[in-house]
């Protein structure tokens, strides 16, 4: 029960429209007050358990991306916040766009709508406590995402 | 070494972290109070504690595991020597070498936050050295000795004869715990631009032994403030407790100043009014009873 009494969040954003992320700086507001469950906003990723991905991945961020996930200690849980962080949303089809979060790294649990409400996002944290736990029971490690140096397809 | 003295260094060793933890759940419970927040249980920093152990450990070098025990074992040492009424000079010597390891611990990772950090701590120390050492001259010329035995078997407080060593020490408090407006160099939340400062580079069981560390450091602080009306625990304790929830207020009310400014500070008016208050024991020449 260690892992769920003090989930730290890293929060990421990759080219969002700053919608989601208004919405997660709400949750630790004190109407929402995420740190009662023990949330902490950490910056660094060596200290977070759950990775809060808000946007779709573009070429320019996504080895950012990857570089972020690799640097997060097992277990780890992986949070696609929005629309556009799990499909793309509404920029799915743009030359720049990959797509959602889960073309790249592995994605536990998404959280839909543009934008998500803070209790929506403070659900996902919930259900992504579970499965913390879980893979810290099963031992189950995320693999490390291999770096590509240029990720633009030559049509683009 | 008798059988009572290797009970109260056990007493300590078990009893420091307990209080330090309760105090830093006190403190986070607090500051969530004075935004309007409910804020996380008191435990939370065991909490916080018990998942770090739990988690992998990731460095960028090993060297790293060295100097954050270095860190925890020298915060140790000089809370038992403060217990055990050691010489004060030696006292701080020690502390000063825990705060080093960290700085080193940090140098040494390469990532720029945490050089950042690193060098701002450097400032910090540059900033409440000399008045630490005054505190222990001051110590000096009330008893003779830099043996914390005779401050400790006084009748009277010191407090009487070293007013203004106690304001600037609430400051020097106030640096040591990393608490706004002094905060830059790491602090228990996560800055915008420097991340997580000096810690940045720690995870899992090398953070949770700087937040163990830091539990002993809370104690060892208040010990420091403790000293100055150490003829009466009781008064002692709660001058401790009031500074201590003191610190708490100013950290919620007051933004970050640049380093410049607190190092300016400390060596105009917080170094002025020590050595006024040391000037004054000098030529007075009065002696702790
Ligand atoms: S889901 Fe909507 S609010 Fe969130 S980043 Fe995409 S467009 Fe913006």
């Amino acid at each position: 029960m260690s892992l769920a009494k003090s989930p730290w969040i890293i929060h990421v954003n990759v080219n969002s429209c700053n919608g989601c992320d208004i919405e997660v700086v709400a949750c630790l507001t004190p109407l929402y007050d995420a740190e009662r469950f023990g949330v902490l906003n950490i910056g660094t990723p060596k200290q977070a358990d759950i990775m809060v991905v808000t946007g779709s991945v573009n070429y320019k961020n996504v080895n950012v991306l990857k570089n972020l996930y690799n640097q997060i200690p097992d277990p780890k849980v992986v949070l696609a916040v929005g629309a556009c962080a799990s499909t793309g949303g509404i920029f799915h089809n743009c030359y720049n766009v990959i797509g959602g979060v889960d073309q790249v790294i592995p994605v536990d649990a998404y959280v839909p709508g543009c934008c998500p409400r803070p209790e929506a996002i403070l659900d996902g944290v919930v259900a992504a406590l579970s499965i913390l736990e879980e893979k810290k029971k099963g031992n189950i490690k995320g693999k490390e995402v291999k770096l590509k140096g240029s990720e633009v397809p030559s049509n683009a | 070494m008798n059988t009572n003295d290797i009970l109260l260094a056990v007493l300590v060793l078990i009893g420091a972290p307990i209080i330090g933890c309760i105090a830093s759940g006190i403190d986070r419970k607090i500051t969530a109070r004075l935004q309007g927040r409910v804020g996380p249980p008191l435990l939370q920093p065991y909490y916080d504690v018990k998942k770090l152990l739990s988690k992998d450990n990731m460095v960028v070098n090993p060297s790293q595991n060295f100097y954050v025990v270095v860190y925890l074992v020298f915060i140790v040492l000089s809370l038992l020597m403060l217990v055990f009424k050691q010489d004060f000079l030696m006292i701080i010597f020690v502390y000063t070498v825990a705060s080093l390891a960290l700085i080193v611990g940090g140098m040494s990772t390469g990532s720029p936050y945490a050089r950042v950090g690193s060098s701002r701590e450097i400032m910090a120390i540059l900033s409440y050295e000399p008045v630490l050492i005054l505190y222990a001259l001051a110590i000096y010329l009330l008893t003779g000795t830099f043996k914390l035995t005779a401050v400790l078997d006084a009748s009277s407080p010191m407090l009487m004869y070293t007013p203004l060593i106690f304001i600037a020490m609430i400051v020097v408090l106030n640096i040591k715990l990393k608490k706004s407006p002094f905060d830059y160099s790491t602090s228990h939340h996560g800055h915008q631009e420097l991340v997580k400062g000096m810690t940045t580079e720690y995870g899992g069981p090398g953070f949770a032994t700087i937040e163990i560390a830091h539990f002993y450091e809370y104690v060892f602080l208040t010990g420091l403030i403790f000293l100055f009306w150490a003829s009466n625990p009781i008064i002692g304790v709660l001058l401790g407790i009031i500074a201590y929830l003191l610190i708490i207020v100013i950290d919620n009310i007051t933004a970050r100043v640049y380093w410049q400014w607190m190092l300016k500070l400390s060596w105009s008016v917080l170094l002025i009014i020590s050595i006024v208050n040391i000037a004054f024991l000098y030529v007075s020449g009065v002696q702790l009873a």
